[in-house]
């Protein structure tokens, strides 16, 4: 029995090691959210890799082969997704991590990538700090000081003197909240009051009447999109803040483009700052929703998480093409430090060599209609945004 | 001022969804015993049968809500003659153990058939926008929400203190021995109670779709509130879940309101506190 044993781990060991001595196989390790009430965020993430796979596949080396291993977390949930990252380093061996929609996740994973040194790219996770939690995480997604803390120096300039901050009670959330007030109030602008509200399916009517009875002149909020920023928009709109003269403003996540056509009039006028719009006018970006739709239906808008996803496997294909597919792990690092794309649909983007955080233009959106349907339109671009949270407190 | 009557505003439309929602497992709990944890199923039932009819065939709101109610109720008579009444009369761990059971199985079948995300609603125009009372306006669907809870509340009492029916619902929870022995049917009773309890749960359970999200994971995570309704309110009685609806409405919406940071803590150091003064409830019978 005992020799039985040993003889199958042997042959098990033989079997690792002639897998990963041939390197010609990439394997990539995908952390991302299939089920649960989270799992539609994590689809649009999965139809980015998927479409950039479609589209890329054949720029690989010849002889190279990307193989994708993909892991449920099932939502915000950190333990699962730091069993999963396990389960991808040390069962299938992959030589790249990437995905999670959550910060949590993307935190839970980060000390993994450091131990065992594999390359993590976050998709989509937006907390500030996640990239200074291990030298082996890049981001091609976005920061929410990219977007919230500009927005506060727009709102000021732009008559709002009073704003009440009303976000999700998680790290995004909390993130958003400090983004927006520092550029808020280091303008001049006043915070009237402010609230943490729960993630899960929350009822958003005692909330918004608050800010609505402070009286404020903008609402600045955040929610993760999808149904959520649905279900807050039609708040603010059955509780009337628009007719009461309260804007509402935030990062492009309580607007995010798949969810619009739910959303209805009452969203009309509302201002995100943001680094993609499914509405943007660059050809890229055209190109790019033309093959979205002819891939998931005419009726589909990519959102932000398609196009975070959808970047990632740009950088990942950099990278793998760069070293003909025999990857090794600080060389992808410093590949990636510096890497720039001119073909994303958001713009130019580029990976800080300093952070490996996106370094990317923001756009000042309004909710207009465009052809009869509501979309995210364009009017002011900042260009090449750096974190603001890194600048100002001097994190690498 | 403007906070107060914010709060007991949407304290009060919350506070008749868990009350129509609840009172069915009170009346069912109190007459035969039976500790039905998988109350929220029926309410969830209603909300995904009504949000269905609404989305994707065009049903006008009031004909959903009133198939919802029909439907509901006789999948919870099929339910009960089949599977409930065996357990009449059987402990209390057999009776949760099942409903429980209950509980899992209709979350995997409605995650099955809608998915797993919250069902969007969709409100008639005409319950949209507000709805100004003068000195101030108001959403016009928690207005719509609070007077027809006042309606179904009205009907219900009548109901019961008024019917033949009543009569003899009252007559079979005070004592059933006696009731059977002057010739009432409380089996028969009992079916009927508890359709119309369920009924009322999916009716509950579709008004208030906008509040309580509809999807599979509804009948655990509201479980909590319908079981603090009949736990403070006490068990078999119409006036205890309206008292006890009330303190949690007003409770957990001033909590949201005015200390956010602290959740749902607050509502539930309050039911322990009143439980603690009065374990049968405030209306129960000891």
């Amino acid at each position: 029995m005992r020799l039985w044993t040993s003889a199958a781990v042997a042959a098990g060991m033989v079997a690792c090691v002639a897998t990963s001595s041939f390197a010609q196989t990439v394997k990539l390790g995908i952390v991302n959210t299939y089920s649960g009430p989270f799992a539609a965020v994590g689809e649009q993430l999965d139809r980015g890799i998927r479409l950039y796979m479609k589209q890329h596949e054949k720029d690989l080396p010849p002889g190279v082969k990307l193989e994708i291993i993909r892991r449920d977390d099932t939502g915000p949930n950190p333990e699962v997704a730091k069993r999963m990252g396990q389960e991808l380093i040390t069962r299938d061996h992959v030589q790249i991590l990437a995905g999670t929609v959550y910060t949590p996740n993307a935190l839970a994973i980060a000390p993994l990538a450091t131990e065992a040194k594999v390359p993590f790219i976050v998709m989509n996770a937006g907390t500030a700090m996640i990239t200074t939690k291990s030298p082996y995480i890049a981001r091609t997604s976005f920061t929410m000081w990219q977007s919230s803390y500009p927005l506060g120096a727009w709102a000021v300039k732009n008559g709002i003197k009073k704003a009440y901050t009303a976000v999700s009670d998680y790290g995004p959330g909390i993130d958003a909240e400090a983004a927006f007030t520092k550029g808020f109030t280091d303008n001049g602008g006043q915070i009237v009051g402010s609230v943490h509200m729960p993630l899960q399916n929350p009822d958003y009517v005692p909330f918004m009447q608050r800010a609505k009875d402070a009286g404020p002149d903008a609402v600045f909020a955040f929610v993760p999109g999808g149904k959520d920023a649905t279900a807050l928009m039609k708040t603010f709109g059955d509780l009337g803040l628009k007719q009461a003269g309260i804007k509402l403003i935030g990062p492009g996540d309580i607007t995010s483009d798949e969810e619009l056509h739910n959303m209805g009039d009452v969203a009309l006028g509302v201002v995100t700052a943001f680094h993609y719009s499914a509405a943007g006018k660059r050809p890229a970006n055209e190109a790019f929703v033309k093959a979205y739709k002819a891939e998931y239906g005419p009726a589909e808008e990519p959102a932000f998480e398609v196009v975070g996803a959808y970047d990632g496997m740009a950088a990942i294909f950099h990278v793998i093409i760069a070293q003909k597919g025999k990857i090794d792990p600080d060389k992808t690092m410093e590949l990636l430090k510096g890497w720039k794309s001119d073909g994303s649909p958001r713009g130019p983007i580029m990976i800080d060599p300093e952070t490996r955080d996106i370094v990317q233009n923001e756009y000042m959106r309004r909710i207009e209609k465009v052809d009869g349907k509501i979309a995210n339109v364009e009017f002011e671009t900042m260009p090449m945004v750096k974190d603001p949270w890194k600048e100002i407190n001097h994190q690498k | 001022m403007e906070a107060l009557t914010s709060i007991l505003f949407h304290g009060l439309a919350y506070a008749m969804i868990l009350y129509v929602i609840s009172v069915g497992l009170s009346v069912t709990m109190g007459l035969m015993g039976f500790v039905n944890l998988a109350h929220g199923v029926f309410a969830m039932l209603g909300g995904y049968v009504s949000v269905t009819l609404m989305n994707r065939y065009g049903v006008p709101f009031a004909l959903a809500l009133l198939t919802s109610f029909i439907a509901v109720a006789l999948v919870s008579i099929v339910l009960e003659r089949t599977l409930y009444a065996r357990l009449y009369g059987a402990s209390e761990l057999e009776q949760v153990l099942f409903t429980i059971g209950l509980i899992f199985m209709a979350g995997a079948l409605v995650r099955y058939a809608w998915g797993p995300l919250p069902q969007p609603v969709t409100l008639p125009t005409a319950l949209s926008g507000q709805l100004d009372f003068g000195f101030r306006s108001f959403p016009m669907y928690r207005s719509f929400l609070i007077a027809a809870g006042f309606v179904l509340i009205a009907l219900l009492w009548i109901g019961v203190e008024r019917t033949n029916f009543g009569a003899q619902l009252r007559a079979a929870v005070d004592n059933r021995r006696m009731a059977e022995s002057i010739g009432i049917d409380t089996r028969l009773l009992f079916s009927l109670a508890f359709a119309l309890g369920s009924g009322l749960a999916a009716l509950g359970g579709s008004l208030g779709a906008d509040i309580l999200a509809i999807y599979p994971g509804y009948a655990t995570e509201y479980l909590v509130y319908f079981l603090m309704v009949v736990a403070i309110g006490g068990l078999g009685s119409l006036r205890g879940p309206f008292v006890a609806a009330l303190l949690l409405g007003f409770g957990d919406t001033a909590c949201k309101y005015l200390i956010p940071e602290l959740g749902s803590f607050f509502v539930f150091l309050a039911m322990i506190g009143l439980l603690l003064w009065r374990p049968t409830g405030l209306f129960g019978r000891a």
